[in-house]
């Protein structure tokens, strides 16, 4: 109490006791206001995270595929050491499609994050980016909100075109390039492929069949 | 009393955070590609600088010279988190347009700026004022030089407003010029500096013209 006290006088606030008290204490009143907004805000942000998943799985796989909970219906697979999240639709209990992200190395240091859609034979449903670092005005034509590019994919499989003309058209591919950026489509184009190629080589587990299947 | 005039001439023009002070320009050259980017990176901070400034007043006879800084950067930090969980609760829309930038407010160094300058120092509701009239004076930085950055780099003004306002500010976004090609130097950093160095020019021939009416006036004056 006597301490408490000589903290209240002026003269008293110019000791060490006092100044880590009033540290101590500041920490412990930012850290429960921060975890009252945490127990207040979970639950809200995890439904508004839902939504958002909700929203970019519905462009890349049509709603007609599925009568499921596709955002609970995950199953995650080892990919080369790489743990992938792959949403399952199903309609009537069988897998008509899956979804999951592939990432390839943007221009510069940065990672473009998208989403694929895949439907049981292989071919693409759609693909969207769902996060990049590329240069305005340059790479961010992979954006459907800039350029129509990346719905050329919608329809293509590993056989269509074929392996090796899987790239940009400088590199001898089918898909266009943009003006003044190269190492952005060509680095989509690689991930995609890669996203095709990760469903062929766990086909049977994707699609829920590798137990005989459920129907 | 305080001053109230006084702070809100000094936080909107006369000691602007970016006009005269050249503070906060990191956020800036990030967020300025549009207006209606600036404008909600401004509205955030000036709620942030808004906060700040009252904690900090109000805890200011508590708080030990020798350690005040951390004291204050411990509470900017968690105001910060706080409006970041609240913004991503509760207006989701808004947090996918600025999500990444509120982080940013932490490292704006207007905030701790005002807080050592003003806050520490002043009463509690004229620490406010002075928060809410920095704040506005930055946001009114920031709509100016997003503003100036989307007409030349876009063509467009305020677009996607009603992503971070709501459907009844629709009527604020405006193309300027159909198929309009773009100017990409605008959009990139590069064109942030030359906007804002022309605006600091500009801000600057104002101060001398009114400066040297001023003068003229008063030598007329002692001349009659």
């Amino acid at each position: 109490m006597t301490v408490l006290r000589h903290w209240l006088k002026p003269e008293g606030r110019q000791t060490l006791g006092y100044h880590a008290a009033l540290l101590g204490g500041v920490a412990l009143l930012v850290s429960t206001a921060i975890s009252v907004a945490d127990w207040l805000t979970r639950v809200d942000i995890t439904q508004r995270q839902l939504e958002d998943l909700q929203a970019t799985l519905q462009q890349v796989v049509p709603a007609s595929y599925y009568d499921n909970d596709l955002v609970r219906d995950t199953v995650t697979i080892n990919d080369g050491g790489r743990a992938v999240t792959v949403y399952r639709a199903r309609r009537k209990g069988q897998v008509q499609a899956v979804s999951y992200q592939v990432t390839a190395p943007g221009y510069g240091s940065s990672e473009m994050v998208m989403i694929v859609g895949v439907d049981r034979n292989g071919t693409l449903l759609g693909v969207r980016v769902i996060s990049h670092a590329e240069t305005p005005g340059l790479g961010d034509k992979i954006e459907t909100s800039k350029s129509d590019w990346i719905l050329g994919f919608s329809g293509r499989s590993l056989n269509d075109p074929p392996p090796d003309r899987w790239g940009v058209k400088k590199d001898g591919g089918v898909f266009d390039q943009f003006t003044g950026a190269t190492i952005t489509p060509r680095g989509v184009v690689k991930a995609v492929k890669g996203g095709l190629e990760f469903f062929t080589s766990h086909r049977a587990m994707l699609l829920d069949e590798s137990s005989g299947g459920k129907g | 009393m305080s001053d109230y005039r006084g702070i809100f001439a000094d936080g909107l023009w006369n000691n602007n955070v970016v006009l005269t002070q050249m503070l906060a320009l990191c956020p800036l050259m990030a967020v300025t590609t549009t207006a209606t980017n600036g404008l909600g990176m401004g509205l955030a901070t000036t709620g942030v600088l808004l906060a700040s400034n009252l904690v900090i007043a109000s805890l200011r006879d508590f708080v030990a010279q020798e350690v005040r800084i951390p004291v204050f950067v411990l509470l900017i930090a968690s105001l910060v988190t706080l409006a970041d969980m609240a913004i991503n609760a509760w207006l989701h829309e808004l947090y996918k347009v600025l999500g990444l930038f509120i982080p940013l407010i932490v490292v704006n160094c207007c905030v701790l700026g005002r807080a050592e300058s003003f806050a520490s120092r002043q009463q509690v509701l004229a620490s406010a004022a002075d928060g809410l009239a920095m704040g506005l004076g930055y946001t009114l930085a920031l709509v100016l030089i997003g503003s100036c950055r989307e007409v030349l780099g876009s063509a467009t003004l305020f677009a996607h407003a009603s992503l971070l306002l709501g459907d009844g500010f629709a009527f604020l976004e405006t193309t300027l010029i159909q198929d309009y090609k773009g100017f990409l130097l605008m959009l990139l950093p590069p064109g942030g500096f030359l906007v804002l160095g022309f605006l600091l020019a500009g801000k600057r021939a104002m101060e001398q013209a009114a400066k040297r009416s001023k003068v003229k006036e008063e030598f007329h004056c002692s001349v009659q």
